[in-house]
């Protein structure tokens, strides 16, 4: 990196790179991977997303993250789409995870029982 | 047997519709004969798949994509765009309404919060430095290095006004200003990770969410300072985070961002990880500099200021990680920007980890000045089966009680520490009307017993006389004079301790003493306990008129206390009892109660 306008370069390409369809069906899987998410089982999650997927014959990135603060929510994962509209599943299990991957991303159907918004009751 | 690759099943419908679906069946045969699919594609007809108002519904195997209401000239469509290239057709799936308001944003948790320390924890890749980059990662260290003086950056840093997020809360851009101007060629830059607090983990969440924005940090520091070497120090037990630190600190070199000549300037800067071994004391400034050195993680007396004689007997600026993830931000939006967040004399955000009696435990980050009551309420959900609000708890084992009257105080850094308590690294702990105060006094002065380093007197023996003192209580052999024996104990490791571990310790105690003085009163006159918590103090009868004489509690009690015939009410050896509880849970029709 030399200059801010080199950085500023660097940036429009990453963005263009993580907003890209890489992927056949324009959605990207991003699980939440810290210390919270881990604990909760997030790697499990991450190995049934990508064995539903695989067994679709379907390809979609999956990314990790950080932290959101509501470690007690996780594992946690979020499907955005090709508009940049992001879903937040949460206390997700493999058995939710074929669900989501069946209903969500082949059908286009959001999976409400399982969001965030079905937890609000609570919060 | 042939395996096909891919199926499609097109539903017969009911009687009406089967004219039309051998239309579309036939049109599928047709295309699929055409595209020379016939090996690969198998068109299976099917009764009603009753998945239908309308007819005419195509499922699509290994996806199991369904699609509804197909027209024959569709057809040609699924063929080309999923049967050939793999991409399902969206518009013709069923029923496509979905509301769009299914994100963790728009839940009430996080619409409350402002978020600049923790702004791409749970958004970017931490593993990834071109996502930091695509959310405007080292535009301020950019910034900072090809277009400003290094006494520029301090001035931003100073008129922000952002202070410590470690506790103590003292001015960054000062210690920043007095380590520029010490005498030196060589300076470094520390990052206190060493995160001890019991129940606070904001710190973690930032390392390993967003560990760029701490390196671009340290680096902007080390250029406003004139260093050119910076020290992470982390504690080895957050794996995670160290890993995710190493991963970020090679890719930054990779670009050039860390290393000589950053920008192709003549700053220089590089960085390094230290792990610690979990030591608590280590978090206080002076001993996590003797511990980098390699020695043993004790405290020193200050003055000297590390300011003035830090690590390696050189000027040192060490910062919080907290403080650190704030600065990318101030210098890419300007010192006002940061100011009209928060309050005048605490401008900012904090991060508070919440936990304890309260419906939304996790991680929130307010602007300063927020009420207690709004993040216990409002963000938190409130206390949990309906129970009273009792205190909350700020600041650790170094922070005190706050009780309801004050629920509606703005959390700064002054309005804590007036009323006993301290702003800390900010946990945040609320107590219901279930928690003992004398019980959660004796929990924190047990963390510091266990945590004092030893070197001075105050804090090694004070301490632990006090914990003896708060136990001896707890188990009902207190005496009325042992709380002034509190005060003056608490008093003299205040005064006398050498660092801020024991300088600290006895808030805990103070704080309770000052506002739950009644149930110190209580344990000591009356020997009960009212929250229940001092196995000691307490007292399992069994009410005779509710008693069936079933023999449950009996069968239930390890000691042999209970006895009785059938069918006939029970009693309790009281001195034979060890308050166990196990005839409380045995007892099916609520006769015993604990008093």
């Amino acid at each position: 990196m030399e200059s801010l306008k080199e950085l500023n370069k660097f940036k429009n390409i990453a963005i263009k790179n993580m907003n890209a369809k890489k992927n056949n069906q324009g959605y990207k899987i991003i699980i939440g991977m810290a210390t919270c998410g881990i604990a909760a089982g997030g790697k499990k999650i991450m190995k049934a997303f990508k064995e539903a997927l695989k067994i679709r014959n379907i390809h979609i990135p999956i990314s990790i993250t950080g932290c959101v603060g509501v470690c007690r929510l996780e594992p946690m994962a979020d499907i955005i789409d090709e508009k940049g509209n992001k879903t937040t599943y949460i206390m997700l299990t493999p058995e939710k995870v074929t669900k989501i991957v069946q209903s969500h991303i082949i059908n286009g159907q959001i999976v409400a029982e399982y969001t965030i918004n079905s937890a609000n009751s609570i919060f | 047997m042939h395996i096909y690759k891919t199926h499609v099943l097109v539903c017969e419908g009911n009687v009406d519709a089967i004219k039309y679906s051998y239309d579309i069946f036939n049109e599928f045969e047709y295309g699929i004969k055409k595209n020379k699919l016939t090996n690969e594609v198998k068109i299976i007809k099917t009764k009603c798949l009753e998945l239908c108002e309308n007819n005419s519904i195509i499922i699509v195997y290994p996806e199991g994509a369904i699609y509804e209401n197909v027209q024959r000239n569709d057809v040609d469509e699924i063929i080309n765009e999923h049967l050939l290239k793999g991409r399902i057709v969206k518009r013709l799936l069923v029923n496509k309404s979905n509301e769009n308001n299914n994100s963790y944003e728009t839940a009430d948790f996080f619409k409350k919060q402002t978020r600049i320390a923790l702004r791409n924890c749970g958004v970017i890749n931490p593993e990834i430095i071109d996502e930091y980059i695509a959310y405007d990662g080292y535009k301020a260290l950019g910034t900072v290095v090809t277009t400003m003086e290094p006494e520029e950056v301090i001035d931003i840093i100073l008129e922000s006004g952002i202070r410590g997020r470690g506790g103590a809360g003292f001015l960054t851009g000062k210690k920043w200003l007095f380590t520029a101007k010490a005498k030196g060629n060589i300076k470094y830059v520390c990052c206190n990770a060493d995160e001890g607090d019991p129940g606070a983990f904001m710190d973690r969440s930032v390392l390993e969410g967003d560990p760029h924005s701490i390196i671009e940090a340290m680096a902007i520091a080390g250029y406003a300072i004139g260093s050119n070497q910076g020290y992470i120090y982390v504690r080895a037990e957050y794996p995670v985070a160290v890993q995710r630190l190493n991963i970020a600190i090679s890719q930054a070199k990779k670009l050039g961002l860390l290393g000589s000549n950053i920008f192709k300037s003549n700053f220089t800067f590089n960085l390094e990880l230290r792990l610690g071994a979990g030591a608590f004391v280590c978090g206080e400034e002076t001993a996590l500099m003797t511990s980098i050195e390699g020695k043993r993680g004790e405290p020193r007396p200050r003055p000297p200021f590390p300011a003035i004689k830090g690590l390696f007997q050189k000027p040192t600026v060490l910062n919080n990680v907290e403080t650190l993830a704030n600065i990318p931000m101030i210098i890419n939006k300007g010192a006002k920007w940061f100011k009209s967040i928060g309050t005048l004399s605490s401008p900012g955000t904090k991060v508070f980890a919440i936990g304890g009696k309260i419906n939304n435990t996790g991680l929130v980050e307010i602007p300063m000045g927020t009420t207690l009551r709004e993040v216990i309420y409002d963000i938190g959900g409130g206390i949990p089966n309906g129970k009273k609000f009792k205190a909350a708890q700020t600041g650790g084992p170094s922070g005190g009680c706050i009780p309801t009257q004050y629920l509606d105080i703005p959390i700064e850094y002054e309005t804590l520490s007036n009323i006993g308590s301290m702003m800390g690294s900010g946990g945040l702990i609320v107590m219901d009307e279930d928690n003992c105060m004398v019980d959660i006094a004796k929990f924190f002065l047990e963390f510091s017993v266990d945590e004092s380093c030893g070197k001075c007197p105050p804090c090694r023996i004070g301490t632990k006389r006090m914990y003896e003192i708060l136990e001896k209580i707890t188990k009902g052999k207190g005496e009325m004079d042992d709380i002034s024996k509190l005060e003056e104990l608490a008093k003299v490791t205040q005064s006398a301790s050498l660092c801020g571990l024991g300088k600290t310790a006895a808030n805990p105690i103070l704080s309770t003493l000052k506002y739950f003085r009644n149930e110190y009163e209580e344990h000591i006159l009356e020997k009960k306990c009212k929250a229940g918590v001092c196995k000691e103090l307490l007292d399992y009868l069994i009410i005779e008129k509710d008693c069936k004489g079933c023999t449950k509690c009996k069968k239930a009690c390890p000691v042999n206390a209970i006895s009785g015939a059938i069918k006939k009410p029970h009693v309790i050896d009281q001195n034979a009892c060890i308050k166990c509880g196990a005839c409380l849970e045995a007892c099916p029709f609520d006769a015993i109660i604990r008093k």
